[in-house]
């Protein structure tokens, strides 16, 4: 009888389901996990140093830049707690704006998600039809902050600016006749607001066809149910937060329970599942799109009949107006102090977490009083989920780990920051 | 929601007499500073109690203190010369036992240079606590493990171990996590320059990949001001 040992497989961290540069370490026992072990760090770019050297709102970018499918959520969590330490008050519109914003800003990452899992799970028509919706989305960023990407939208005391009056329109080109030019631009006659609305009344249409390609379909269930459960004790445990502790059965929604922005004047509910299984946090990550989207409507009706400001006049921390200095000096010496030495935090440490799309996304930032931060510590959801791997794909088979790597909707950037 | 948090307080104040050093209660956060002879014992109980019951470890960090409050630049205007620019803690690249030279010789080694800071989430409670402690040697760090109270800390204390250098006794698996493998150092250590110590490039001559000493040079940027004189406005106003 020959020696049986387990084998171990490299798993990533090129491999196309891995989201990027996940490297998996699996020992094997025929085709059944035995042990998963992930390394991380990759795409590791050393955000939490780098802060540490830059005045508080050049880091901003950096922001964006850690889960860069959900980036204006990431940018709330800093200049919350930038706005906590330093006690400004932000002006009303400004949380609307946020609010809308970062639920767009779910929708794109879930979007992403299920392009990305229903990918790795075989089913690749899913993959163009959310890009269709990003598109629109991403649209909506650019409007607002010039960057379909990394927007760097949000600053302590408010938002850059205000939502702008016009969109930008499509121009003919040689493969695009007036036509066609027209048929595009045919929702970009009025405000971003506008954009916005045309989109979230087609939205819900659009998750009912994507539900029709997935929630029954066999071969989705038979790769997802059951597979990765996790029981709502483990999952505290193990850190999860967002869809991950909600798929497990546990009411817990940080806009709910600790909101901020305009969260408490929103009427929503937090979808939660029963069985903790990849279908189940597949489910619930679908019905947050569409309470998103009603979110999104919220807001617009209410962003519609309020203006007013959308940073706060406290020109130590926002800059003035550019008309105020040219007339003013007080006006041109904040600016230029504040383009220059930047503003200092009172020493103390704040921890604001907020309701990313992937879970609880908090910076717990030290000051000492000085232009930069002492210390900023940036706590990512899915660096917790991750953690949670091993146990999540032990017992199960090789092709599941593909299953629950997606469902854990893993971003590198904000894993390895 | 701030009562609640008053409440936590009173209640550790009874039943953990001794066992923290301070509680301090500012912006609405609770922090506990504990020594680390009594860190499981506080945790224990944090995790257990009913009144308490953290179920979750939202996250763990590690924190050097070394250079806390120390400024680049002088608030002050002088009657004499142009610059008020202060001696920082400038570190040569070059210098790999830097480290080391500072331990014995600076006020830092005198001081509890290294803290591991955890943040706690009562779901029952809608709570959170930030404890933190402060390593006895500053020369070997060490804090034990908190893994067999929340399995989430395994990794939160492998980056501290690999990011700042601190260790965890009885942690099942301290391995590095975030940096490259065969990485010496701990980044995010004060003492770390920004660019960091060596560089990869792949070498013709020897035909493989290999690290040399960083080339570049860090420019000067905007300097680390501490004005004490000029808080913003809104947080005097808050202050009084």
């Amino acid at each position: 009888m020959p020696e049986i040992r387990n084998f171990t497989l490299n798993f990533g961290p090129a491999h196309p389901a891995a989201h990027g540069v996940l490297r998996l370490v699996l020992e094997m026992d025929g085709e059944m996990i035995v042990r998963a072990d992930p390394h991380i760090g990759l795409l590791h770019r050393g955000t939490e140093k780098l802060v540490e050297s830059k005045p508080y709102n050049q880091s901003i970018g950096y922001m964006d830049r850690l889960d860069y499918v959900s980036m204006m959520c990431n940018e709330h969590g800093y200049v919350l707690a930038i706005e906590k330490l330093l006690g400004i008050e932000v002006p009303v519109r400004a949380l609307y704006i946020r609010t809308m914003f970062d639920e767009i800003t779910r929708i794109l990452n879930h979007l992403l998600w299920i392009a990305g899992h229903s990918l790795d799970v075989g089913a690749m028509t899913m993959f163009l039809y959310a890009f269709r919706e990003r598109e629109d989305l991403m649209d909506a960023y650019e409007a607002v902050s010039g960057a379909r990407l990394h927007a760097t939208y949000y600053r302590p005391g408010g938002v850059n600016r205000d939502l702008p009056d016009s969109m930008p329109q499509y121009e003919k080109t040689r493969f695009r006749d007036d036509a066609e030019v027209k048929r595009q631009n045919a929702n970009r006659q009025g405000s971003l607001l506008d954009f916005i609305e045309d989109f979230t009344n087609r939205f819900p249409g659009k998750v009912d066809e994507y539900e029709t390609l997935l929630t029954d379909n066999r071969i989705w269930k038979q790769r997802l149910v059951g597979v990765g459960v996790v029981s709502p004790e483990r999952a505290l445990q193990m850190g999860f937060t967002g869809p991950m502790l909600r798929g497990s059965g546990v009411e817990w929604d940080l806009r709910k329970k600790q909101p901020y922005a305009a969260y408490s004047q929103m009427d929503f509910d937090i979808p939660v599942g029963t069985n903790g299984d990849c279908y189940d946090r597949y489910l619930v990550r679908i019905e947050e799109m569409r309470q998103s989207n009603s979110i999104i409507k919220q807001c617009i009706a209410w962003l519609r009949h309020h203006s007013g400001p959308v940073r706060s006049d406290d020109h130590k921390v926002t800059p003035p107006k550019r008309a105020d200095m040219k007339h003013d000096m007080e006006a041109l010496i904040h600016h230029f102090k504040l383009m220059t030495e930047g503003y200092c935090l009172p020493a103390g440490e704040a921890y604001a977490a907020i309701e990313h799309p992937k879970g609880e996304f908090a910076c717990y930032l030290i000051s000492d009083g000085a232009n930069k931060p002492y210390r900023l510590k940036i706590r990512a959801p899915g660096f917790a989920h991750l953690s949670g791997m091993n146990e999540m794909a032990r017992g199960h088979m090789l092709s599941d780990v593909v299953a629950i790597i997606g469902s854990q909707d893993i971003v590198f950037g904000e894993v390895d920051r | 929601m701030s009562s609640k948090i008053e409440e936590l307080q009173a209640h550790l104040n009874m039943h953990l007499e001794g066992k923290f050093t301070s509680s301090v209660l500012a912006l609405g956060e609770l922090t506990l500073e504990i020594p680390v002879r009594s860190w499981m014992d506080v945790c224990n109980y944090l995790r257990h109690d009913d009144q308490t019951l953290f179920e979750q470890l939202s996250d763990l960090c590690g924190v050097d203190y070394s250079a806390y409050g120390q400024a680049e630049w002088d608030t002050q205007a002088s009657s004499t010369g142009f610059s008020r620019a202060v001696q920082g803690a400038a570190v040569d690249p070059f210098d790999f036992d830097q480290a080391n030279i500072k331990d014995e010789s600076s006020e830092a080694a005198a001081s509890k240079r290294y803290a591991v800071v955890i943040h706690l989430l009562s779901i029952k409670h809608n709570m959170r606590i930030r404890l933190r402690t402060f390593c006895e040697d500053n020369a070997y760090p060490v804090v034990p493990s908190v893994v067999r109270i929340w399995s989430s800390a395994n990794w939160y204390e492998r980056e501290a171990f690999d990011l700042v250098g601190i260790m965890f006794n009885h942690h099942p698996d301290l391995r590095r996590i975030l940096t490259d493998y065969g990485f010496i150092g701990h980044p995010l250590r004060k003492d770390f320059p920004l660019a960091g110590q060596v560089e990869m490039r792949y070498d013709p001559l020897q035909k493989r990949v290999i690290y040399q000493p960083v080339s570049i040079v860090t420019q000067p940027s905007v300097p680390r001001v501490i004005r004490q004189d000029q808080p913003s406005i809104a947080s005097q106003e808050r202050n009084n």
